[in-house]
């Protein structure tokens, strides 16, 4: 039997979280002042439930490693934000933005929540408008809608291709204006480091002040984590490079279970790796393949240029595979069809490994004015970075790591299995399965910390008002601290001659080889065994200079670092585990003869769950069966 | 291709600091420059030296985090870019390169290239928002915005905060900075309602902190590289002005 209590409530799907709601204790506002919240990441997430927290009166301390919470990686998201407002009048709904996530992920998400996400979709759109964030309008002024993969709606909001700055910024300004109440208190500059958790319960944090290098305790009743994805473990991702999973990591080591730690999304539309020195890979948004048609050459080989390449002469894989979606379809069947191309030697560009992106159609079709109109930054940007010009000649684009769907398991009131221990946002694992659809991730870190976390964490907090936080000289914060000291120590006393850059790096291509985007019994073993090689290496030969009281900038690296080694096993392990092939995750054992996922409904639909049992101990896995009451899960056909 | 470097180092805000000067031989002109001076670090770690800090994040031009002066330029050569976004297609074999922080006394240096940019954050919190509560507020479509008055709010939204138009400018003003929020409310129903006192509370911040006023001399533009226009300057100081007038913001302060 599993320890996993997933507080899913009774009733009709359409009626859970209303039911719920109404059912959630209730902190009194005197009770309010009194309880205390860490809050730990600024994103999207964060920001919005830091900002909801404080203005329903409770204290809350917020913490980020960056200058300022507007640095957050969110401010990168480009393409748009799901809401299921149906606006265009083509028959939208929460029930149908609910269906196509729940399909998108594969069935192997949970319906609940993934209904309360498109539930409370509609508000944030109401919510960031009031804030000033300059949605697209129409001539009439009212809002504009745009199309995104595996969805045959229009139900995208946006601000050019910039919509993850407007709509983290304004839910940074919301936080702002508590921080200017005083209801909010910003701590940045801080890397957490460890989770303080006594009689059952988590207490506080631990944090490295990244200027004065001092420790620091801070106490509360909970603590949110907001802290984002792990996507850097390929080292070469779409997401800010100091991004990481080394604030989940220090929650599974205390106790809570990581989930499906192999999902991780691999976006189809990147700017292909140019050179060796490439320290990070940029994304062309999806909401480009609205208008952008993708092809490589029929012949294998073709050297000709684009444009010489007749009509005739070319595959438009996506549309001859998927007519039904075409060039929409999901991002992990974009992906591997991309991969497929190239893999059997029809890919473009130097390397063989990119294909087309073209705008010819569209362009002749809509007029330059609109196209630029549409994606003109995102045009800018292909340019500054490839020097190639996209109105002329077709981008090239090729897969890259993205987005990750596992992370740390939740219930339904976003708590994980440590008591007072929460998560929110992409650090979470709740809404998206084994495949996350295209801007349904600032919809779901805004409604987490507007709409959702704001209640469910009164649910707890209500039990604890005759607490106060415990004191920060309690023994136990006192360990942690030392803990944490001892690792720095660890680390700066390695002295050997290789830089955490290097070996980022090494770790990053050990992934993407073995745990990218096919993966087999086989490589999955050897990337294992060349994980834990590796990590060896790095506790024998790290090398750090500088000291531990200033700003060191290797030593905050090499801390994430030390962390990814353990969610790179934990990934390659539950890719293992996982014997079907579903969304994001494809095991070459299991496909179809024309290589479509073979998903395993009989045996894998389960949310696999890890459970820390020490340093290299084997993790026990827990299965949260997923039960499907409203929708009967179908073979996932975009054709 | 070899480069002479000369970058400013300072171990902590006290420290006086100096340029020092490196050689790097293997540079590219396939590098960003970020994924160069990546390059210098590991050199300086295999020589047991403290590599050079520098605030980077996104490395994509949106999150604001880099932030330092390349011959004397913020964000260095090229127009309306950041300096992760600065190819080292700019440069040629043989060149040196100085590097040095943003110089103005509202941002403290904190480590080489990292400076404090806080008194942004004070100037956001002095009124850099719209006064709305979570969940009090009515459905999207209720207030219709104007096409070309929606980008507009757009543009001057696109700020990411780095400050380089402080550094720019010969009075280390923060004007643009400030404009481009105030315009962004202003030509927003939403936010055009406080838009007088707004733009009165977070300008009384500027000048508190130390900020410099307006030099009138465009340089702040010119090194935007979000190329935040001038425009929102003059929309900021009709605001103000309507502010003085009503003494409505005054007597409110
Ligand atoms: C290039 C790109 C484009 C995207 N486009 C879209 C899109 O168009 N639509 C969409 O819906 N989604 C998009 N996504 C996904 C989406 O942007 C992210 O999933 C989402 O923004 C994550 O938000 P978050 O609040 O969970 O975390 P993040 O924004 O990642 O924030 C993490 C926060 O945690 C803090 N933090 C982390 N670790 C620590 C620590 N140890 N100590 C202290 N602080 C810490 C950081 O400082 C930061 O404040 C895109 C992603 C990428 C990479
Ligand atoms: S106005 Fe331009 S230069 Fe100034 S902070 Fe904003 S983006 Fe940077
Ligand atoms: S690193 Fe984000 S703007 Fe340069």
């Amino acid at each position: 039997m599993t320890v996993l209590d997933s507080k899913i409530p009774e009733g009709p799907l359409a009626d859970k979280w209303t039911n719920h709601k109404n059912s959630l204790k209730l902190v009194s506002p005197a009770n309010k002042k009194k309880m205390e919240i860490i809050m730990v990441g600024t994103g999207v997430a964060g920001a919005a439930a830091a900002a909801s927290l404080g203005q329903m009166g409770y204290k809350v301390k917020v913490f980020c490693y960056q200058d300022s919470p507007r640095r957050a990686h969110s401010v990168a998201a480009q393409g748009g934000i799901n809401a299921s407002k149906n606006y265009r009048n083509d028959n939208d709904s929460d029930y149908r933005l609910f269906y196509d996530m729940l399909k998108g992920g594969d069935f192997r998400a949970r319906e609940a929540n993934v209904y309360r996400a498109a539930e409370v979709s509609n508000s944030i759109i109401d919510q960031l408008t009031a804030q000033g964030v300059p949605f697209a309008r129409e001539y009439g002024g009212t809002l504009a809608t745009r199309s995104f993969g595996g969805v045959q709606v229009s139900r995208t909001f946006y601000a050019s291709g910039q919509t993850g700055q407007q709509v983290l910024l304004g839910s940074y300004t919301a936080l702002k204006r508590q921080i200017a109440k005083g209801n909010v208190t910003m701590y940045s500059r801080r890397q957490m480091l460890d989770i303080v958790v006594k009689d059952g319960q988590t207490q506080g944090i631990v944090c490295r002040n990244l200027v004065t290098g001092e420790m620091e305790r801070y106490a509360a009743h909970a603590v949110v984590l907001a802290t984002g994805g792990y996507g850097t473990i390929y080292f070469l991702s779409t997401l800010a490079v100091n991004a990481s999973g080394a604030a989940a990591y220090t929650a599974y080591k205390r106790g809570a279970f990581f989930a499906n730690p192999s999902f991780i999304q691999i976006h189809p539309s990147c700017i292909p790796q140019l050179n060796e020195y490439q320290s990070k890979l940029t994304l062309m948004s999806e909401s480009l393949r609205n208008d952008g048609r993708v092809w490589v050459p029929k012949e294998k080989g073709d050297k000709r240029k684009p444009g010489d390449i007749p009509v005739e002469e070319r595959d438009y894989y996506l549309e001859r595979r998927y007519p039904a979606f075409g060039n929409l379809v999901p991002r992990d069947i974009a992906s591997r069809a991309a991969k497929e191309r190239c893999d059997a030697g029809y890919g473009v560009g130097e390397t063989g490994y990119a294909v087309y992106l073209d705008f010819a159609d569209a362009i002749k079709a809509q007029g330059k004015k609109t196209i630029k109109a549409k994606y003109g930054n995102l045009f800018d940007l292909y340019q500054k970075i490839t020097g190639e010009n996209p109105y002329q000649q077709p981008m090239k684009i090729y897969p890259a790591g993205h987005y990750t769907m596992g992370g740390i398991w939740v219930d339904y009131n976003l708590m994980t299995t440590v008591p007072g221990l929460f998560a929110i946002g992409e650090a979470n694992f709740s809404d998206h399965g084994a495949n996350r659809l295209g801007a349904s991730s600032l919809m779901q870190g805004s409604g987490d910390g507007y709409f959702i976390l704001p209640y469910t964490i009164g649910g707890y907090l209500a039990d604890k008002i005759k607490s106060k936080p415990l004191s920060t000289d309690d023994p136990e914060f006192e360990k942690v601290e030392n803990e944490a000291k001892n690792k720095i120590e660890r680390l700066m006393n390695i002295k050997g001659n290789t830089s955490p850059l290097a070996f980022h790096k090494k770790l990053g291509k050990i992934m993407w080889d073995h745990a990218g985007m096919a993966r087999n019994e086989e490589g999955l073993k050897k990337g294992l065994k060349e994980v834990t090689d590796l990590e060896e290496e790095f506790y024998k030969d790290l090398k750090l200079t500088g000291d531990t009281s200033s700003m060191n900038q290797p030593l905050e690296k090499a801390l994430r670092v030390a962390a990814s080694f353990e969610i790179s096993r934990l990934m390659l392990r539950d890719a293992l585990n996982r014997k079907e092939s579903c969304g994001a995750h494809f095991r070459e054992e299991y496909q179809t003869e024309d290589g479509e996922a073979m998903r395993n409904d009989d045996q894998y639909m389960y949310v696999a769950a890890w459970q820390y049992k020490g340093d290299g101990k084997e993790p026990v896995l827990h299965k949260e069966e997923l039960k499907f009451e409203f929708v009967t899960p179908t073979k996932r056909s975009y054709k | 291709m070899k480069l002479t470097l000369k970058i400013w180092r300072q171990k902590s805000p006290k420290d006086e600091g100096k340029f020092e000067t490196y050689q790097l031989d293997n540079a590219s002109q396939d590098m960003t420059f970020l994924e160069m001076l990546d390059a210098m670090n590991e050199k300086l770690i295999s020589e047991d030296k403290d590599p050079v800090a520098f605030e980077h994040d996104c490395r994509e031009g949106i999150c604001g985090s880099c932030a330092m002066m390349i011959n004397g330029k913020p964000h260095g050569p090229g127009k309306e870019i950041t300096t992760c976004q600065l190819n080292m297609k700019a440069f040629k074999d043989g060149d040196t390169i100085m590097v040095e922080p943003w110089r103005t006394n509202s941002f403290p240096i904190i480590k080489d290239l990292v400076v404090d940019r806080s008194a942004f954050e004070k100037i956001m919190e002095a009124g850099g928002f719209i006064d709305v509560d979570v969940a009090a507020v009515p459905d999207a479509n209720a207030y219709p915005v104007e096409k070309h008055k929606a980008e507009e709010a757009f543009d001057a939204a696109e700020c990411i905060g780095c400050g380089a138009c402080v550094a720019a400018c010969k009075n280390s003003s923060a004007m643009l900075f400030v404009a481009a929020k105030v315009s962004q409310y202003a030509l927003l129903p939403q936010g055009k309602i406080e838009g007088v006192q707004r733009a009165w509370n977070m300008l009384m911040k500027m000048d508190e902190l130390g900020f410099g006023s307006c030099a009138n001399t465009g340089a702040c533009e010119t090194e935007c590289p979000k190329g935040i226009s001038l425009a929102h300057i003059a929309r900021l100081n009709r605001e103000f002005i309507k502010a003085g007038f009503t003494k409505l913001a005054g007597e409110k302060r």
